[in-house]
């Protein structure tokens, strides 16, 4: 038997094999945390919008996402947004609690690294992508808006 | 004599094992080697302001500890040979850099215990060093921060992978003396069966270990039987089975004998997925539980098969599959 047809015989074999990840609870944890950030989020709008009237509605936006964007920070420098996240899955990814740990997190680790070369360089390694991602993504929107 | 296969070596000249160290870290420590272990870790960074720091100061004590229990001084080790996970085996080689002794760094991932002590062996059967000191460390935090992800990002881990251990243990071999004997060891090949991922270390190693386990039984012409423990290395439960799977298809039958070090070491109900892996998980195993076995007659003949995956990021990130490689020792109590 040649070795390409081994390997791909053990491919199959190995992935019959894996355990497989429960859908419903993963979903259901999923919803359960994201819905709560949701929710909290909605909270902070509607409590900032009767605090401070005068606020246009995106500043009342930008507030309550600075709000858990700092809450996330905390969070994970307390070491339970790792926990919470584990838990949760893309619960917590999706909202922007996700983005706000992502960058804390490295930063954190590889402190002992430098300022320069650890805290500013890895800072991006994973959320990285997301942010070339949306530069590209808004200057593909800027010039479709330009062209019609 | 020279090996039939390429791969086995029968020691006629006894190295014997007269000393062994194990340090568990803090989950480790709960587990049911909990026991057997020479040092259970408080704090897993050791007062250390790195992890890194931290796995080299872990294989200092480990290395002092062994040497200690084998009731030697440091200038009687002829030989240091010991490895571990982190690039370029920072751990082992800055670790040596404080003892002034013979140093040989040695890699093969989560095969390192085995290599080391087949090494070793093989030194001091040909008369070449009449003391050994083998050693190797992982640990848990530095290992994440290498090959995986921040700790405190909040992400899900497949269910297929594994947990790096945070220990180790060294095992000081000897010309002369008094405990368990080396009798005969098997050098791996690197196999690859051409799996890509990298959260399913246990079905890239299953192959190798198969391979070597193979070699060794003919190699030694001995059978399953044989031996009162079978331990591979850093498998975990889902390799386990693979490999149970695969030498049956070569006619070979695993039984009640047959363990792996990563479902040793911790208990069932912790979130370690599959099981511990790591260089430390056959090192800290081994010279806790399975050393403690052989001093008091439980076992008299254990096969110790350690598993290692040798892929680095970038190997993975480029697309690479992961080669396995498995190294086997053959330890007997003494008559």
């Amino acid at each position: 038997m040649d070795s390409e047809k081994r390997n791909q015989n053990y491919n199959m074999y190995v992935d019959a094999k894996l355990p497989k990840t429960k859908l419903f609870p993963s979903v259901a944890k999923a919803f359960l945390v994201g819905g709560l950030i949701c929710c909290f989020g909605q909270l902070c709008l509607d409590l900032y919008a009767y605090w401070w009237p005068t606020l246009s509605e995106a500043e009342l936006g930008t507030a309550m996402l600075s709000t858990i964007i700092f809450l996330t920070a905390i969070l994970t420098g307390f070491g339970v947004f790792d926990w919470l996240g584990a838990f949760g899955g893309a619960g917590t990814v999706i909202p922007i609690t996700g983005f706000a740990n992502a960058i804390v997190s490295p930063s954190m680790e590889f402190k002992k690294e430098g300022i320069i070369f650890g805290i500013c360089v890895k800072m991006f390694s994973i959320v990285g992508p997301v942010i070339v991602f949306g530069v590209v993504g808004s200057v593909a929107a800027g010039l479709i808006y330009l062209i019609i | 004599m020279v090996s039939t296969n390429k791969q086995t070596v029968i020691f006629n000249n006894k190295p014997t094992i007269v000393g062994s160290y194990s340090i568990g870290g803090p989950l480790e420590s709960k587990g049911p080697i909990s026991d057997y272990l020479s040092y259970k870790l408080q704090d897993d960074k050791l007062n250390e302001d790195t992890f890194e720091k931290a796995e080299r100061k872990l294989l200092e004590h480990i290395i002092f500890g062994a040497i200690d229990n084998a009731g030697l001084k440091l200038n009687d080790i002829d030989v240091l040979l010991g490895g571990d996970l982190l690039n370029q085996i920072v751990s082992s080689s800055f670790a040596a850099r404080k003892f002034g002794i013979t140093f040989i760094g040695l890699y093969s991932a989560c095969a390192t215990m085995a290599e080391s002590l087949a090494l070793g062996a093989t030194l001091i059967d040909r008369q070449v060093f009449s003391k050994v000191c083998c050693a190797t460390a992982s640990h848990f935090s530095s290992a994440e921060r290498q090959y995986r992800f921040p700790l405190e990002l909040g992400n899900q881990r497949p269910p297929t992978s594994q947990w790096t251990v945070t220990g180790g243990g060294a095992t000081i071999l000897s010309a002369r003396g008094d405990g368990p004997v080396i009798t005969s060891a098997t050098f791996g090949k690197v196999v690859d069966f051409g799996i890509k991922d990298v959260n399913n270390m246990g079905a890239c190693m299953a192959p190798a270990a198969m391979d070597t386990i193979m070699t060794h039984l003919k190699g030694t012409n001995t059978k399953v039987e044989d031996y009162d423990l079978i331990a591979t290395g850093d498998l975990g439960k889902l390799g386990s089975e693979i490999l149970v799977d695969l030498l049956e298809r070569k006619g070979i039958k695993l039984g009640q004998n047959y363990s792996d070090c990563g479902n040793l070491i911790y208990n069932k109900q912790e979130k370690v997925f599959m099981g511990g892996s790591g260089s430390g998980c056959s090192a800290t195993v081994l010279n806790s539980y399975i050393m403690h076995k052989l001093l008091n007659g439980d076992f008299k003949k254990v096969l110790l098969v350690a598993t290692g995956a040798l892929l680095s990021t970038t190997t993975s990130q480029q697309g690479d599959s992961i080669p396995g490689i498995a190294h086997a020792v053959c330890i007997e109590r003494s008559k």
